[in-house]
């Protein structure tokens, strides 16, 4: 890229820092909204069916289905894989679906999570609190992002289909830090800018 | 009079979909093109070029434009000289529908409302049918994804709001969205009819060619007063900030109740999969 980024950081080039998921707090602490960031390492996919099933065994005294701890979640659900094929097209889907869900497991020690779309002010400040950070991923960029996905096994509730709970091993996923610990947020500090 | 039999239709719904979900409609890839020299952010510059190489790996490597596939929103225009042979259209719709969910390794994404269960096969179809002249079928498909339909809505006005609050109306809608319908979106307004035709009207503004402004003057007026209103919003591609919110606004109207201002907005993702075959 090397595009010069707009407004207070016009004369910073746009870097693009490759990070590993799980994730360590002193790498998040680093991150600030607007950052291009490459995601290599292991994820988990979960859409909001999966959310309500994680709580409700939360809440039922039981386990999640896999060690919450420093963990990213991917809201994904994709299209099947064709044959040969690692998996489908697998771009984000809306993450406000899961805000109901979010602060919880975010206090459980989820340290990031990849979706589209704003987060309620309740998930904002469990992030801050916990210290845990949201990346933007390319809504309709399905097919592109599925190219940064090199390996992928169920994990958990295979019945609801794509909604099941995956984890994939990723190399270079593209995304933007849209929330980080501070409080910044892109889509408000963006909108503004150009807003006319 | 013309005979065409179920089969025929099946066939063409299983391309059909296959088609709209791994090969990105006929001139959006120019319009992103173009919208690349509009954006004035770099990051939305960024994101358009990631839209642009997405439906080329997609069309390519053969791999959905997008996880979300859709509903299947399928019109159909029946030729009143036309026979249908072999089966019930509606049947013949959600068949081809099936099979291109499953043949073409399209997400199925139907379920009940409140249980969540998945139907399976991607039925049913959301099917809009119309007797027309002539002794052709024509058939249309929109896979709609969730994300951006979520962000549409009916609203009756009261008529002293007029344009002004349509206007605001539809700047409402777009903004509330922000980030989550995934722009550039293509905004598809009905205004007029009822309830359920302002609603219907907005879907099929969504059908008009990219770029293309309404033929009658009041319609394109329109559009043209609201496009250039969505992409003050700043909201941008993707939300991250940018002058293209929109790619283009298309604007239907009809005639009301003396009563009465239905306005129904629809809003479509930057994927715009559709797809028509004559049979």
């Amino acid at each position: 890229m090397g595009t010069p980024q707009e407004g207070t950081a016009r004369k910073v080039k746009m870097e693009i820092r490759r990070i590993k998921a799980p994730l360590e707090v002193p790498v998040i602490e680093e991150l600030k909204a607007g950052d291009k960031v490459l995601l290599s390492g292991y994820i988990y996919t979960a859409r909001d069916a999966a959310h309500k099933r994680f709580v409700d065994a939360l809440e039922g005294g039981g386990t999640l289905p896999f060690d919450i701890v420093n963990q990213v979640i991917y809201y994904c659900g994709p299209s099947p894989a064709l044959p040969g094929k690692v998996i489908g097209a697998a771009g984000p889907t809306t993450s406000s679906r899961m805000d109901a869900y979010a602060p919880r497991l975010i206090a459980l020690g989820l340290k990031g999570m990849i979706g589209k779309g704003k987060r309620s002010q309740a998930v904002k400040d469990a992030m801050r609190r916990h210290k845990a950070i949201y990346f933007g991923a390319t809504g309709g960029a399905g097919a592109l992002l599925s190219k940064s996905i090199v390996s992928s096994e169920p994990v958990a509730y295979g019945d609801m289909g794509p909604e099941a709970v995956i984890r994939l091993g990723v190399q270079d996923m593209p995304l933007f830090v849209i929330n980080d610990i501070y409080g910044n947020d892109l889509y408000e500090a963006g909108t503004g800018r150009y807003k006319r | 009079m013309k005979e065409v039999h179920v089969d025929e239709i099946i066939s063409a719904l299983e391309e059909l979909f296959i088609d709209a979900n791994y090969n990105l409609s006929g001139n959006v890839c120019d319009v992103l093109e173009k919208a690349i020299g509009r954006e004035e952010s770099p990051v939305g510059k960024e994101v358009i070029r990631e839209l642009i190489t997405n439906a080329n790996i997609a069309r390519d490597e053969h791999i959905p434009i997008c996880q979300d596939t859709g509903l299947a929103v399928t019109f159909v225009e029946v030729g009143q000289d036309v026979h249908i042979t072999g089966g019930a259209l509606a049947d013949a719709v959600n068949e081809g529908v099936r099979r291109g969910y499953q043949n073409g390794y399209l997400r199925k994404s139907a379920c009940h409302p409140f249980t969540r269960k998945n139907t399976g096969d991607n039925t049913p179809a959301i099917l809009h049918s119309k007797i027309v002249p002539g002794d052709a079928i024509k058939i249309t498909v929109l896979p709609k994804g969730g994300g951006s339909e979520n962000y549409g809505e009916v609203r009756m006005l009261v008529p002293s709001q007029g344009k002004e609050g349509v206007r605001s109306f539809v700047l409402d809608m777009v903004t509330k969205g922000g980030p989550n319908p995934c722009p550039p979106i293509i905004v598809g307004v009905g205004i007029g009819g009822n309830l359920e035709t302002s609603a219907l009207l907005s879907k099929e503004a969504l059908m008009e060619p990219v770029g293309k402004r309404s033929d009658n003057p009041e319609e394109a007026a329109i559009e043209e007063e609201l496009l250039d209103a969505i992409n003050r919003t700043g909201i941008g591609p993707q939300g991250y900030g940018g002058t293209v919110t929109a790619l283009d606004v298309h604007v239907k109207v009809m005639p009301c109740h003396i009563a009465s201002l239905p306005v129904a907005v629809n809003i479509q993702c930057h994927a715009h999969r559709i797809k028509e075959t004559v049979l």
